[in-house]
Formats: C-alpha cells, sequence, structure tokens
C-alpha cells in the first residue's frame, strides 16, 4: 500500500467515525457492510465501480466531480478539495460483491402511512423498489407509486440547495436565522409559531413535534393532506364518539359492498385489500367458491371494475343508497324513499341487503374515503348490524399521530394568517399553496406571514411563497420511521446519503427549533426509540427491527368494538336538491395529489380506466358527453375530444372532457393533481388544476355546476381509446354457475391448432421451458406490473407526444375492454388484461426478421438482441400481441447523471432505432440460474420472480419452469380455465391466461 | 397481332406496310432515324424547358437529401410510422417504384422474347425508367431501417461475427429480388446501349465526348461478329431477366404473404401484385413518353399505336388486379374468419374508406373506359389516365399496408396512421431523384434505340434469296 493510499484509507477511517459521532453503531463486520451509507461513501471514495467509461466529461473534471461526491459522502467541515486517486477497494466490505445487489427494508409513505419496502441496492445505488412480505401493508407487493418512490428519489429536479429568498445559503445560515426568530418567540411562548405538516404517522416526528409544543406551548401545529381521511375520521367520531381506524379483512368477507370505495387504489391497505379480496377469487384446485362483491359509486374505479354487480350513482344520491341499504339490514335509521320499492334502483338494492343478510357475519359494507361522514357512519352501523365487527371489520385506535379534522386544522391556520397572528410558519412537506380549498385563499394568506419556512422534495409552489426553502430528503436517503394502517412501526433506513448535501429531513429541520438542532435523523431516531422498551437488547431490537423493516415487540394498536351511536346522520338531511351537474372530486388515480406530477413514470402510466396518460380530463358519462356536443376523434397524432368550460360556485374551470362508460349521468368527475405551475420540466403546465374548483365543503363533491363546449379541442394521449372487444374472445369470462357447469368454457371459445399440423418435428425443450399464467380473475388492473417493469428494465418515458402517436415504451401493458351496453350502465362490465410478450414457441417475429435479431433459445424465450437489430420493425409488425415497442428516437436519457445512478445495470440501456419488448425479466432468471449453479441446487420453484410478478398485489402473475410438473405454473396451466389468447393463430404462447369468472347474484334483477 | 406483320428483330417478316407506318411514322429512312434520334444529344440545342425541369426536378432531390440528413440526425421518429403501423410510406413507396419498375423489364424482356416489334421505340427509356426506379426503391429499404448505418447487415458477407442473415425472412428474399433485378436491368439496359454508343461516338463532334462514348461503346464497331455476339448476349439477357419479371414483385408480396396479419395473409398476392406492377408501369411508361414525344417531337417514332398498345395492357393488368380485390373480398367473406372479414371491412368501412372507394376508382372503374377506343387513342386523355393509374397503385399499396397493420387483433392496440412532413419529403424527393436521372438521361444517351428503329424501316427488310 503507498502512503497516499494509506492516506485515504486514513481518512475515510476517519471521515466515517466523525460522521458517525463517535458512535459505534455497527457492531459486526456484517452491519458495517451492509450499511449503504458506509457502502454508498466507499463506493465513492474508492470509485472502481464509478462509470468512467459511460461518462462523457473528461479525467479531469472526474476528479473534480469526485472530490465533490466526497464532500457529499459526509466529510463534513472539509472545504479544501481533497486529492483523490483512483484505487480499488483496500478492502473489500463483506457481502459487498459487485454486480450483486443487497436488499434493505424500509418503507415508503402514502398519505403519511407506511408501505414496508425492500430495495435493491447496487454497490450503494438504490435501483428497484420491491414490497417487503413481512410488513402487513405490503405483503410483499407494491402499488404504481411506490415503484415509483424510485424515479421521485433520481428526480432532477428535485430542489437541490438550501435557499433564501432564492438565494443559497449554508445551514448554519438558517439555523441562526431560525435562532433568532425563536428567540423573539420565546417570550410569547411561541404564540406565532404554525407547524404545518402533512399526515403524520411517525412517532419519533410525532415525538418531536409534542416537544416542540411543550417548549412551545402557545405554538400550533396543523397538518393539511388534500386527499386525506378526514370524512372517515369524522364518520367514526359520528357512529362512535371517537375516532377510530378502521380496516376490512376481506380474506373473510363472502359479501362485499363498496359505497363508493375503491379499495384496489386508495387508502393505507389498499395492496393488503388486494391480496385479501383476490384469495377469494381464486378457483385453483377445482374450488368453486368466490365471494361476491357489490360496488355502487359515483365515478368508475378499480373496485368497481372488478364487482359482481355495480350500479353508478350521484353523489349525491350516494347517501340516500347507503342510508337504505343501513336500514334494509336493520340499523336504526331512516331508510327514505329513493332506494324503496318501486324506485328504479329498489330493486337492486333490495336484492343487496338480501344478499348482505344471508351472508351476516361475513358481510362487510366499505364506505368510500371521499363520502360524507355521514355515510361512514352509515356503514358503521351497517356493519355493526351485519355482525361483521371484529371479524370483517377491525376497529383500532388511530395510527395517526393527531387524528384531527384536517380541514378544520387547514382553515384556523389561514385565519391566523390572515389575522396576522402568525410571526413563523414552518411547513415540513406538502403544497398547501396549490392543494389548499379554493375558498381558502391560502396563497394570498400565507404571504402575510413575515417568516415562512418550507421543507419540499421540489422547490415548487408553495416553495415560491416561502422565504427559506430547504431541499427535503427523500425517504430512502433519510433515517426516520412510520407507522402502517395497522399501527406497525418501520424503521425507514437510507439507502444513499442525500444526493444534495444541504438536502434535510422533517426530523433535521425540527431539531433546528429545539435545543440541540444539531442532532442528525440518525440520532434522532435512536434517540426516541432507545427510549422505548424494545426489549431487553435494544441494539439487537435495533438491528432486528432494521433487517425485517419493522419493530417487533411493540404493543399492537388495541382493537376495539365501539357501540354505534345515534345520530342525526341517521336520518336524511333536510336539503333540497340542487339543480345542475355534480362535480365529483378525485386525487388522480397516478399522480395522486400533485405530489407526483414531476414523475414521468407515473405521467406515462395510463390511468387504469381511461388509458389516458400525461392529462387529466373532466370524466362524463356517454349521454352527459352528448347533451354537451362532446365527441371524440382519434387520429394519427393523439385523441382530439372538446374542452368543456365548468362552472361552480363562481369559479370556473376549462378542462377536456372524456366520455367513461359506467359513469354516473348527471355528474362529472375531475382528478385534482393536475395543472401544476411549478413542477419541474415534467410535470408543469400539465393538464388542468381541478384544486381550482375545489372547496372546503365541497371537497369531495358539490352540485349545481353548470358546464358547456367551448368550442376549443384538445388533443390527449390515450393508450387505448378503443372499448370493445369486437366479438373476439380476447378476454374470456363467464359467471361462477357457468363455469361449474362448464369449467373449460374458456378452452371452448376458440380453436387451438393441433400440434400435429406441421410437417417438422416439434423443438423439445430439455432444460427448462419458462412460462407464465395470469389469472384475470385476480388482476384488479392496478398498474403495478407497469411501473415495477418500467423501474426494473430501464423503459424509458417518452412523453406525450410520442404517446399520443402510439409509441409509448411499456413492456406490459394493461388491455381494458368493456362489454355490455354503456346506454345501461348496470350491465356494464369492465376486464383488464395484462399484455407482457407472450414468448410464442411458433414467434411470428422471428421468422421475419432479416437479422435475425430476434431468435429462440432453448428454454423458450423469444430474445431480442439488441445490437444485431436494425430496426425494420417487421417484427413488430407482425407481432399479433403488439407487444414489441421501438426507439423511434433516442428515448433514453443518456445525460442525466441521476438517472445514471437510478438505472438497473443488469438490463441494456437501449439505443435508437431497435426494437425492444419483455424479456420475462431474464436479468433475474440468469441470475438465479448463477446462484443455484453455485449452491449446486437446482432452480427452485418460485425462485424467480419477474418484476410483475413480485409488484403484482393480486398474485395474479406467477412465472416458473413448464417442464417441472410440480412448479405452479404448471399446474396453473393444467387448470380448466387456461387459455391462450389468439390461440388459433398457432403461436403457442408461454403466456396463458385463466379466465375470468364473476360471481353475479342470480336473483338480480338483469338490465 | 400477327407476328409475321412485324419485322421486329426477327427480319424474316413479309412486307406488311400500312402496319409498319403505324410503329414509323412516313418518310424516315436510316439517315434521318439516325440523324433525328442522335442529335437530341448531340447536336440540337438544350431546350430552355430541360433546363426548368431538370432544376426543378434537381431541387426537389436536394430537399429529399435534406429530409433525410434530418432522419438520420434525430431518428426513424420523423416518419409517421408506430406501433402498430410499422410500416408506412416508407414501405408503400417502396413497393410502388418497384412496381413501376416493372414495365421497363416487361417491355426489354418478354416481348423481345414474343417478338412484340412495338416495343422497339419505347424499351430504351422503358429500360432507364425501370433502373430509376429501382433506384428510388432502394432508398426505402436502407433508410427505414432504425440504424441505416447497419443496413448493410442485410446482405450475407462474411463478417467477424460469424452470423448470417435470418434466410427466412422475406426482407432477405427482397435483398436479393432486388439487387438481381437492378443488376440484370442494367446490364440490359447498357448492353443494348452499346451500338448507339459507338454512334453516339461516331458523331459526336466535341473531343471528351467522343472519348466519353468511346470508353462505354466497349470498341464496338459495328462487324458481323459483333452483331451476332450481340444478338446471343441480349437474347441470353432476355431469357434472365424474363422469370425476374414474375419473380420480383412475387417476392416483394411476400413481405405481406408471409405475415400472419388479416389483410396481408393471402395466397393471390404473388399474381396479384404482379399484375399490378406491370399496370403500374406501363402507366409510368406513358407519363414520360407522352411529354417526351411532344418535347422532342418524336411523334414518327412513339406512334399512336404504341400508346394504344400500353393502353390495351393497362386495361387487361387493370382487370386482373380487380380480380384481385375481388378474390380478397371474396376470401375473406369466404373463409370464415373474424380478423379476415373484419379486415376487409374495416377497410371499405373504417377510418381510411377514402382510400378504399377512392383506389377501386383509379383501378376498377377508370380502366374500364379504356374499352373505348375513342378515349384509348387520345393522348390527353391517356396522360391523365396513366396519372390515374400512378395515384390508383400508390392508394392500393397505402389500403394493403395501413389498413392491414392499423386495426389487427387486439383492438386495445389499435391506431391511426397518417405521413408527416418528412414522409413526403422523402417521397417528393424520390420523385425529384427520379426526374433528375430521367432529365440527365434524355440529355446525354439517346432515348430511343437508335440501331433497333433503323431495323424496323423498311429499308432494313431485306429480300430473302432462294436459292
Amino acid at each position: 500500500m503507498s502512503p497516499e493510499e494509506k492516506g485515504v484509507g486514513e481518512r475515510i477511517r476517519s471521515a466515517r467515525a466523525k460522521s458517525l459521532r463517535g458512535r459505534a453503531y455497527w457492531k459486526s463486520l456484517e452491519e458495517l457492510a451492509g450499511d449503504p451509507v458506509v457502502e454508498e461513501m466507499l463506493r465513492r471514495e474508492f470509485p472502481e465501480q464509478a462509470s468512467v467509461l459511460d461518462d462523457p466529461r473528461g479525467r479531469r473534471e472526474f476528479l473534480t466531480l469526485m472530490g465533490a461526491s466526497l464532500a457529499l459522502a459526509g466529510l463534513a467541515g472539509c472545504t479544501r478539495q481533497p486529492e483523490e486517486r483512483i484505487v480499488p477497494y483496500v478492502k473489500t466490505p463483506e457481502d459487498a460483491v459487485p454486480g450483486r445487489p443487497l436488499f434493505f427494508a424500509t418503507a415508503v409513505l402514502d398519505g403519511g402511512y407506511a408501505k414496508g419496502v425492500l430495495v435493491e441496492s447496487h454497490l450503494g445505488r438504490p435501483t428497484k423498489i420491491e414490497g417487503n412480505p413481512d410488513h402487513p401493508a405490503s405483503l410483499g407487493a407494491t402499488d404504481a407509486r411506490g415503484q415509483a418512490e424510485l424515479l421521485q428519489l433520481y428526480d432532477p429536479d428535485r430542489a437541490q440547495t438550501l435557499t433564501y429568498l432564492g438565494e443559497i445559503r449554508p445551514w448554519g445560515s438558517f439555523l441562526a436565522s431560525m435562532k433568532s426568530a425563536l428567540d423573539a418567540q420565546r417570550p410569547r411562548r411561541g404564540s406565532g409559531m404554525r407547524l404545518l405538516t402533512e399526515t403524520v404517522t411517525s412517532p419519533t416526528l410525532a415525538a418531536q413535534i409534542k416537544a416542540f409544543l411543550a417548549d412551545f406551548p402557545s405554538a400550533k401545529w396543523h397538518q393539511w393532506e388534500p386527499a386525506g381521511r378526514d370524512a372517515a375520521r369524522a364518520g367514526a367520531v359520528l357512529a362512535f364518539g371517537q375516532p377510530v381506524e378502521t380496516s376490512y379483512r376481506l380474506d373473510a368477507a363472502d359479501v362485499i359492498l363498496c359505497l363508493d370505495a375503491d379499495f384496489v387504489s386508495e387508502g393505507p391497505a389498499n395492496l393488503r385489500c388486494i391480496r385479501e379480496f383476490t384469495s377469494r377469487r381464486k378457483l385453483e384446485g377445482g374450488k368453486k367458491e368466490m365471494n361476491r362483491l357489490y360496488a355502487v359509486e359515483c365515478t368508475p374505479t378499480l373496485a368497481g371494475a372488478l364487482a359482481d354487480h355495480r350500479l353508478p350513482l350521484r353523489p349525491s344520491e350516494l347517501e340516500d343508497f347507503a342510508r337504505a341499504v343501513a336500514a334494509g339490514v336493520g340499523a336504526a335509521v331512516d331508510a327514505g324513499a329513493a332506494f324503496g320499492p318501486g324506485s328504479p334502483h329498489g330493486a337492486w338494492a333490495a336484492t343487496l341487503v338480501k344478499d348482505l343478510l344471508a351472508h351476516a357475519g361475513s358481510s362487510v359494507v366499505i364506505p368510500g374515503e371521499h363520502q360524507p361522514p355521514a355515510v361512514h357512519a352509515l356503514a358503521h352501523a351497517a356493519n355493526a348490524k351485519l355482525g361483521g365487527v371484529g371479524r370483517t371489520v377491525i376497529y383500532t385506535a388511530p395510527v395517526e399521530a393527531s387524528p384531527v379534522d384536517q380541514l378544520a386544522s387547514l382553515r384556523e391556520l389561514a385565519s391566523d394568517m390572515d389575522g396576522g397572528a402568525v410571526s413563523l410558519l414552518v411547513i415540513l412537506g406538502g403544497n398547501p399553496v396549490f392543494t389548499a380549498p379554493a375558498d381558502l385563499d391560502f396563497a394570498a394568506k400565507l404571504d402575510k406571514v413575515p417568516l415562512r419556512v418550507h421543507l419540499g422534495l421540489h422547490a415548487e409552489e408553495t416553495a415560491e411563497r416561502c422565504h427559506w426553502q430547504i431541499p427535503q430528503a427523500h425517504s430512502l436517503e433519510t433515517w426516520s420511521d412510520a407507522r402502517a394502517f395497522d399501527g406497525t412501526v418501520t424503521l425507514v433506513q437510507p439507502l444513499i446519503d442525500p444526493l444534495y448535501p444541504s438536502a434535510k429531513s422533517a426530523h433535521e429541520v425540527l431539531a433546528a427549533f429545539s435545543s440541540r438542532p444539531e442532532r442528525s435523523g440518525y440520532d434522532l431516531l435512536r434517540e426516541h426509540w432507545s427510549a422505548q422498551a424494545l426489549g431487553a437488547d435494544f441494539e439487537k431490537a435495533w438491528r432486528r427491527a432494521l433487517h425485517d423493516g419493522t419493530v417487533a415487540g411493540l404493543p399492537a394498536p388495541a382493537s376495539m368494538t365501539p357501540g354505534v351511536r345515534a345520530g342525526d346522520w341517521a336520518h336524511p338531511p333536510d336539503r333540497p336538491r340542487a339543480a345542475g351537474l355534480e362535480v365529483a372530486f378525485r386525487p388522480d388515480p397516478t399522480v395522486h395529489d400533485g405530489r407526483y406530477a414531476d414523475n414521468g413514470w407515473l405521467q406515462e402510466l395510463p390511468k387504469p380506466l381511461t388509458k389516458l396518460t400525461w392529462d387529466n380530463a373532466a370524466l362524463m358519462g356517454p349521454e352527459t358527453g352528448r347533451g354537451l356536443g362532446v365527441s371524440i376523434e382519434r387520429d394519427s397524432l393523439g385523441s382530439h375530444t372538446d374542452v368543456v368550460e365548468i362552472r361552480l360556485g363562481g369559479r370556473s374551470l376549462r378542462a377536456p372532457a372524456w366520455i367513461v362508460p359506467g359513469h354516473p349521468e348527471g355528474s362529472i368527475t375531475l382528478h385534482f393533481g393536475y395543472g401544476r405551475r411549478r413542477a419541474g420540466r415534467v410535470g408543469t403546465g400539465v393538464g388542468f388544476d381541478a384544486y381550482a374548483l375545489r372547496t372546503g365543503d365541497g371537497r369531495w363533491w358539490a352540485a349545481g355546476a353548470e358546464a358547456r363546449k367551448t368550442g376549443e379541442r384538445y388533443r390527449m394521449a390515450c393508450t387505448q381509446d378503443h372499448w370493445s372487444m369486437e366479438g373476439r374472445h380476447l378476454v374470456r369470462a363467464a359467471s361462477l354457475g357457468e363455469y361449474d357447469e362448464r369449467p373449460a368454457f374458456a378452452k371452448e371459445m376458440g380453436e387451438v391448432p393441433p400440434r400435429s399440423l406441421t410437417l417438422y418435428p416439434s423443438y423439445r425443450y430439455e432444460g427448462h421451458a419458462w412460462a407464465m399464467s395470469i389469472d384475470l380473475n385476480s388482476c384488479v388492473g392496478c398498474n403495478a406490473c407497469m411501473a415495477a417493469c418500467q423501474a426494473e428494465n430501464n423503459v424509458p418515458v417518452v412523453g406525450k407526444d410520442q404517446v399520443g402517436r402510439g409509441r409509448e415504451m411499456h413492456w406490459i401493458r394493461i388491455d381494458r375492454y368493456y362489454e355490455g351496453d354503456p346506454a345501461k350502465p348496470e350491465t356494464l362490465e369492465t376486464y383488464h388484461q395484462p399484455v407482457p410478450c407472450m414468448q410464442c414457441e411458433n414467434a411470428p417475429c422471428e421468422v421475419v426478421c432479416p437479422v435475425a435479431a430476434t431468435v429462440h433459445s432453448d428454454e423458450g424465450l423469444n430474445d431480442q438482441v439488441y445490437n444485431r437489430c436494425v430496426g425494420t420493425r417487421y417484427c413488430s409488425n407482425n407481432c399479433p400481441y403488439k407487444v414489441r415497442r421501438f426507439n423511434f428516437f433516442l428515448y433514453q436519457d443518456w445525460d442525466t447523471p441521476t438517472f445514471k445512478l437510478m438505472r438497473n445495470p443488469d438490463v441494456t440501456v437501449r439505443s435508437r432505432g431497435v426494437m425492444e419488448k419483455c424479456t420475462y425479466c431474464v436479468q433475474r432468471i440468469n441470475r438465479a440460474r448463477i446462484d443455484a449453479r453455485n449452491e449446486g441446487r437446482p432452480l427452485r420453484d418460485g425462485g424467480i420472480k419477474t418484476a410483475c410478478q413480485q409488484a403484482c398485489p393480486g398474485e395474479a402473475i406467477v412465472f416458473g419452469d413448464l417442464n417441472d410438473p410440480q412448479s405452479r405454473v404448471s399446474r396453473l396451466k393444467a387448470e380448466p380455465r387456461d387459455y391462450a389468447l389468439l390461440a388459433e393463430l398457432n403461436t403457442r404462447p408461454r403466456t396463458t391466461y385463466l379466465a375470468a369468472v364473476r360471481n353475479p347474484n342470480p336473483e338480480m334483477p338483469r338490465g | 397481332m400477327a407476328d409475321a406483320a412485324d419485322p421486329g428483330l426477327a427480319r424474316d417478316a413479309t412486307p406488311a406496310p400500312p402496319r409498319r407506318e403505324e410503329l414509323v411514322g412516313p418518310g424516315h429512312d436510316f439517315a434521318s432515324v439516325t440523324e433525328k434520334i442522335s442529335s437530341i444529344v448531340l447536336q440540337r440545342r438544350t431546350p430552355w424547358g430541360w433546363f426548368v425541369g431538370f432544376a426543378i426536378a434537381f431541387a426537389l432531390l436536394q430537399g429529399m437529401l435534406l429530409a433525410v440528413g434530418y432522419l438520420l440526425f434525430v431518428g426513424i421518429g420523423v416518419w409517421g410510422v408506430t406501433i402498430p403501423i410499422g410500416w408506412g410510406m416508407d414501405i408503400i413507396n417502396f413497393v410502388w417504384w418497384i412496381g413501376i419498375g416493372h414495365a421497363g423489364t416487361l417491355i426489354s424482356a418478354i416481348l423481345l422474347l414474343l417478338r412484340q416489334g412495338w416495343r422497339t421505340s419505347i424499351n430504351r427509356f422503358a429500360e432507364a425508367m425501370t433502373l430509376f426506379a429501382v433506384a428510388c426503391a432502394a432508398f426505402y429499404p436502407v433508410f427505414h431501417t432504425g440504424r441505416p448505418w447497419l443496413a448493410y447487415w442485410l446482405f450475407p458477407y462474411p463478417n467477424t461475427m460469424g452470423l448470417w442473415p435470418n434466410f427466412r425472412s422475406p426482407l432477405i428474399w427482397d435483398v436479393f429480388a432486388v439487387s438481381t433485378y437492378g443488376t440484370v436491368s442494367l446490364l440490359f439496359w447498357f448492353v443494348g446501349l452499346v451500338p448507339d454508343l459507338a454512334t453516339l461516338r461516331d458523331r459526336a463532334r466535341s473531343k471528351p465526348w467522343k472519348i466519353l462514348y468511346g470508353i462505354l461503346a466497349m470498341g464496338w464497331r459495328g462487324s458481323a461478329r459483333h452483331w451476332h455476339n450481340y444478338d446471343t448476349a441480349y437474347l441470353l439477357l432476355a431469357g434472365l431477366a424474363t422469370p425476374l419479371v414474375v419473380s420480383v414483385h412475387t417476392v416483394v408480396s411476400f413481405d405481406f404473404a408471409i405475415g400472419i396479419i388479416p389483410g396481408w395473409h393471402a395466397t393471390i398476392f404473388p399474381p396479384y401484385f404482379v399484375a399490378g406492377a406491370i399496370y403500374a408501369g406501363f402507366a409510368m411508361v406513358l407519363t414520360i413518353a407522352i411529354p417526351l414525344r411532344k418535347f422532342y417531337a418524336l411523334e414518327d417514332f412513339i406512334t399512336m399505336r404504341h400508346l394504344e398498345n400500353m393502353a390495351k395492357v393497362m386495361l387487361a393488368t387493370g382487370l386482373i388486379v380487380a380480380y384481385g380485390y375481388m378474390m380478397e373480398a371474396f376470401m375473406a367473406w369466404y373463409s370464415a374468419d373474424t380478423y379476415e372479414r373484419f379486415a376487409i371491412w374495416n377497410r371499405m368501412t373504417g377510418p381510411y374508406w377514402k382510400m378504399y372507394w377512392a383506389l377501386i376508382l383509379c383501378n376498377v372503374v377508370a380502366p374500364n373506359t379504356l374499352w373505348v377506343k375513342n378515349l384509348r387513342t387520345s393522348v390527353p386523355y391517356l396522360f391523365f389516365m396513366s396519372l390515374v393509374v400512378s395515384v390508383g397503385m400508390w392508394l392500393e399499396r397505402f389500403v394493403i399496408i395501413v389498413t392491414s397493420l392499423h386495426r389487427d387483433f387486439l383492438p386495445s392496440s389499435w391506431g391511426i396512421y397518417r405521413g408527416t412532413f418528412f414522409d413526403w419529403s422523402a417521397f417528393i424527393g424520390t420523385l425529384g431523384l427520379f426526374s433528375t436521372l430521367l432529365f440527365l438521361f434524355v440529355r446525354f444517351l439517346p432515348a430511343i434505340s437508335i440501331f433497333e428503329m433503323r431495323t424496323i424501316l423498311p429499308g432494313a427488310e431485306v429480300e430473302e434469296e432462294h436459292p
């Protein structure tokens, strides 16, 4: 070792020691090796793996950058640029094998609640998020937003520096500024100080806030989550007199009624709900029993698409319906007349009630989070009568640190600001300037606060109006903690040092308002948890918690059986029915409340039902659309639709109209989260801002709207504008009765050419024969597979213009088809069909490629050889499934540095002019193969999971070896429901489907 | 047509002056024919019209170079192709140009073997047109690829990768078919030119042109031995080229017929494509011949009989094509295959119904007017018809390629295609390339075969000596 090298080694050790502040928090080499911070630091220090070859910059600049990244890696206080030498690891950390990823358990937040994840790390770079099978809110699955958190981390438009009025300032300067503000507040007991957060479940943050409020008793803490669960909270208070966390055990439910509740897409337990729901829809091994789902909804949702019976109702009608159901099952409420006998849907409601009662004890009514508190109370009352409490409905103490009425909380803050009572406002996350109700005039009131601090991942609309903008460290960069829907605590551990050194977590910012502002997130977290009774050996418990992703040994939140109290809610409100259109407001299915607007993966992810990308739209039923004169035309650039102007309560909004079959007539759905004014390169100016019409009282729906066609046309990028299957047997479905009668109904719906219909002998697959089975009964259409595939396979984002032209690049897509009569929405059935590459044994693409760039492997994979492809596109033309994707331009961003860190190193980054498609995640197959070979064992069934399969909350996708008759995929393919898409073409696809079976109530009146 | 009445190459005809006069205007002898044709190249002042035409054609060609330069720079996405319509105007134009190229070979080879004397005055520029059309066609397979700089991988050349192309792919068959066709056409054309090049060499006044034409004439002196070898070579090449007339467009049709896309996967494609190609080719010959004979006063050599014969060929092939359309629709119905039925129905009533019915108008209805002799012998009408047929054949390729691809098996993946500015500029650019080459050809080479024209003059008739 040369002296210089030794010097470097010494420096690292001292740097490490410094950054750890003397605490020897690793006890063993294993932990040292496993710690991503250390690993990342080492990686940067010894840039053996740093991609020098990929880097277009010169070596000189490279060295400069390395210096900068060393400072990043934790050499605090080192202002002189250190000399750098490129040397390999002097001593490789244990477990750090280049090319072999490590996984760390942590959590991503959804509405403040934790969803446990395992993050794949390649030499210190997080590259993929997977669900944590041990976490109750994940069970191994993720949703699309969970997948997209990765891009959120690497978003090049993130706030990168700490600024005061737009000028870059050091952290010390912020601390000094806060210190003087605090000193001024101290005599006033903090009466001018306000804290605004999103929903908080983090025990540590809650404790910090509590300590802060103890220091400054007159200060106030406000919370605002634009897509929050106020109604559920208020509903529980109405029914029980106390806030209660409600969760559902759908695996125990035989009959489920969703009252505008989309358990697939929303809520902190949606992944678990999907898993439990689909567990009762799996018909393997001759099972003939299924649960039954009724959905009554104000806007088409994925839960409605799954339903065996679906009834669209206008938002104003839903409460009456809930009342009718609650009264019908025996709750002491006024039934009302709207859904009584003789009313248009009276028979429907009566049949439903009968079914609920017939399954008392195993039936459940789920109220939607966007429904008013009364509907929640009615559902609670119904569930109490149905005997589901404790079985299908679980009540526990609230998980939130402070379950307050957030709207009231925000209103109070606004009036305090308006009244000049606020002199220091600290906004920890969230974007209230954009998301606050329109009638609050939050921005103008905010401007009256003399000192405004904003912590945010992006320098967005709120940051623009704040003095201090602190770049927020992403949850994959920080130490934190959070609770899941059932109270389970997950320690959030960083996978990488903050990409931008001035990034801080909420804990660290809040620490600035304490007496010890220097504490790091890690210190704060350890401090909090070491004070909790985690068991005899804290270190052991801590390490176990970090390893498992859940903190064991905490008391579970108490299960409750609160009694339903009578109240006004039991009687129909005495309000006149407003004339005009009704408007329902919903968070966007992909960009949510707007926080993901700068996320290209989510922008380009087709909305589950409309298949729109890069835009939101005013959704309406066909009849309403016709009434407004809306016409949609498809041309080569996209789908052109009419812009309508919607007037509501003196506000107006122009939005493109979009027709959705099954949408209740006389009502319009607006998704908020779009129309961001400052959302980086990707999200700025995309879509329209539905918050402009969303008031505090009309947060979820409002009546009395007017709409008119403006005459303006607007281009939308829709990936599937065709509704019908054209009478083709693409998605094959039957009712449970039909299935019982003819289990092989799906096979009978198509003709498969005999294998003997060829002159050539069949190819024998000697080793493995990879295959996939997709259960259409378990697919809920949630898009998680698409997002997971995009992350795993370095699939590029192409932008709205290219999507409009039909050039989206997703390797797996979800086709959505409607069956039934759009004019009779109760009869409408919605089906989802995930379509990856079918990996045909008789692949039409392979024959026609002139340069043999797409060839068959001896395991049955249809391999695409990127560097051989010249791009004739013949293969795509000849692919009956149209799963091939072509790089018409250089779609990959080869220049943005953060994207280089993000990409999966096991998957080629494609250049322009080549065809690409689903590979069955061949990199995962090969990794498993190498592991098995090294360990001298055969590949295990289930040992290889494709990215789509791993993410799927419904476990609809199963991958495995067809040559192993005991493998799960072989068994699924032996099911009578198994069928191949377009099998009549004799393509012999390896991907096959299990036909959908619905469980309609035979007593339900038809049509 | 009576062979006996036709002197042609066979030179065994009995005199039949009236018919012969239809092939050559009255009052011509060897000298006047030679003088008239060679003077276009050698003596007459280049008319201003040539300069104007050439300038326009050349400008269009430059436009194409710009458009293609941009394409190479940013990618094939500047064209309208997309998923599911992976081929658009690139392949439409490729097939269209290749089809046009067919008339040349047909006139040169098949009519030669069938001893159709009327081919003589039109074969030279028809062959030239073939070559230029093949050049235009060849542009597309190269530049329509995602990575044109690697398009040479389609050739089976020895390489360090140790890889052959995929011989199962119709695109590879295309490579062979089109390159063979181009080569044979070039040879045929050049061999036919050699005696005329010698004439030009002998008549050229300036030294450089003498040398140039001399080199190209390859030492032709017109000896009996030369003529003997020439005749043998020309017949052999004609024999070689004849199967190509059928094979090239058959292979091109395989690009579609081998595919499994409804609307493509049909056994009728080879004959119907070949007929369509001849149909389009004769239309293009007319499109060129009519202005050519007008501007260079060649009405004596390209007579109404030539035009009428070509119109008859167009009528005949047009009817075959119409039969093809009928059979396509019938077989789609008769197959009872959902996808095939839908494909045809979608052509007729889907988003591209206008294209389909315009195609029927151009290729089924319009050619039937040629049954009428008055129309068949009207030069303006024939010119108009030739353009109608060219448009119709372009539409045919559009309908086959785009309407089949845009709505295939899975409705989820349906799309709409439209050519972009760059599609059109590439297409107009190839028209520019084609006309540029034509203008150069007319200016520097004899557009009508001088020596062959002499053989059909009355003076060429030799009384057979009966021993």
